[in-house]
């Protein structure tokens, strides 16, 4: 059965009929056309559908959409503004964070909800947010050091 | 790739009362919680409920406070909530380091403690795709007659994966569950059962309201063992509470990731003073191989397991002991 969704994503509100038993991912895929977030391992292991719920990272995959109703979500689609790239986006950009990309978006946005409450983490505390975020290039040093750089980044355009 | 969702209606109720009986008038009605363990399910074709009952929105899960009787934890309280509150991370340091170390950042924002609790267990042979369990003719657990693990055995060997209850047991925490036979208070000792396919004592329709954990005996800490960091359920996992009195030092263990459920060691035997210290956790270290039962459930050898845990739950004993000492 469908029934009407009401939530933002990205800023923009939207209303949609969904049905009970879609997920997030899928509704944010398919049916709002935002393909920037990934469809990785399919069972919540992966992190690479990782959006924010009302600021707070969840998997889109293990999520229903309806669980989402009266909330704000941000994706990777999100993440720019007026045409630039945000901090962290710039930083995995400039420090080769990105290799196949396909988790980037996750961890992009994984690190994003982790410089929200800590602008400026350790390696540790980088690992501990990224720790459910799987890159299968295995790329995680040049990861780690784009965090780093974009948290540097935020501090300096902050001053 | 996508394993299609069953179809299935979702409710929203935002009262105990009206969980319970949203729950009640469908017979294979499901509660939700953080649906990292049941929609993964679901997908995977394990679970069919033609109705899931969301418990996000019922305010009486959410109590997060002290009473006279001790901390009460609602069974909607997010891990993430546990794993970062002072008062749990200062009086039951077991818990707050168990529910820091279950899965990742992300799952823990939404995962819950009676969610966590009530998980289902875990199989090589039952946490597949549908296309490969049935090309196994399935498993005793659900669909087949056969336990590939056991062949021989009449019951499921799948494993309990919670992290949560073995730092709950050494605290000896009470549950209050609810259900349409009305509310009643179990303890945490009583709510399991040493049965993969059925691994709690909940009635159907009940559901875990709240945890209570009374002024802790002594100082407490868990601790896992698994293939990577983070995300990986325990291959085996192990609370102890130390309570040291005058010379005298007597541990609770709790065992997970090794037995269909999980094994509370409440009556070992105190250690005195420092003299009997090596033969003492060389002791327990054999106490807690003889007490559990490893299958070949994961990837891991079953022996690799069983030592393992015996080396963890003897060195976290001695942690705990040379800290506590004067």
């Amino acid at each position: 059965m469908k029934r009407i969704l009401n939530l933002k994503i990205n800023g923009t509100a939207c209303e949609d009929a969904v049905a009970d038993n879609m997920l997030l991912i899928d509704y944010l895929r398919d049916q709002k056309g935002l393909t920037g977030t990934k469809q990785g391992c399919d069972g919540g292991e992966c992190g690479a559908c990782t959006v924010l719920v009302d600021g707070k990272p969840r998997l889109a995959c293990v999520t229903l959409a309806h669980d989402c109703a009266g909330t704000e979500i941000e994706t990777i689609e999100g993440q720019q503004r007026n045409g630039r790239l945000s901090a962290l986006q710039r930083a995995f950009h400039e420090n080769l964070g990105t290799q196949c990309g396909f988790c980037t978006p996750g961890m992009i946005i994984a690190a994003e909800a982790l410089l929200r409450r800590n602008p400026d983490p350790d390696d540790d505390a980088i690992k501990r947010a990224l720790g459910g975020n799987l890159c299968r290039c295995t790329g995680y040093i040049k990861i780690i050091r784009s965090v780093r750089a974009a948290a540097a980044m935020m501090a300096r355009d902050a001053a | 790739m996508t394993d299609a969702m069953p179809a299935f209606s979702l409710l929203h109720p935002e009262t105990l009362d009206d969980a319970l009986l949203a729950l009640s008038t469908t017979a294979e009605s499901r509660a939700l919680a953080g649906g990292t363990d049941l929609i993964v399910n679901m997908r995977r074709g394990l679970v069919e409920a033609p109705k899931l009952v969301s418990l996000a929105r019922v305010p009486e899960l959410q109590r997060f406070e002290t009473t006279e009787n001790g901390l009460v934890l609602g069974a909607g309280v997010t891990l993430a909530d546990i794993a970062d509150s002072t008062l749990v991370r200062e009086y039951y340091p077991a818990l707050a380091q168990a529910a820091e170390s279950v899965a990742g950042h992300t799952h823990r924002q939404v995962a819950t403690l009676g969610g966590n609790l009530c998980q289902d267990t875990r199989c090589l042979y039952y946490n597949q795709s549908h296309w490969l369990r049935k090309s196994n003719d399935f498993c005793l657990k659900y669909r087949g007659e056969i336990c590939h693990v056991a062949p021989r055995g009449k019951r499921c060997r799948a494993a309990y994966c919670g992290d949560i209850a073995p730092a709950l047991l050494v605290h000896d925490a009470e549950l209050t569950l609810a259900g349409p036979e009305g509310t009643r208070q179990l303890k945490l000792r009583d709510f399991f059962n040493e049965d993969g396919a059925q691994s709690t004592r909940l009635k159907p329709q009940e559901i875990i309201v709240s945890v209570l954990l009374r002024a802790p005996r002594g100082k407490s800490a868990y601790g896992k063992i698994r293939q990577r960091g983070a995300i990986d359920f325990p291959l085996a996992g192990v609370a102890v509470l130390a309570d040291s009195r005058k010379q005298q030092t007597a541990f609770t263990i709790a065992l997970t990731g090794t037995n269909s459920c999980p094994i509370l060691l409440n009556n070992l035997p105190s250690l005195g003073g420092p003299a009997e210290a090596d033969g003492y956790f060389n002791a327990l270290s054999k106490t807690v191989q003889k007490s559990v039962s490893p299958q070949r459930t994961t990837t891991i050898a079953a022996h690799y397991r069983r030592l393992s845990i015996a080396a963890l739950a003897a060195r976290l004993a001695r942690q705990l002991w040379e800290e506590g000492r004067p």
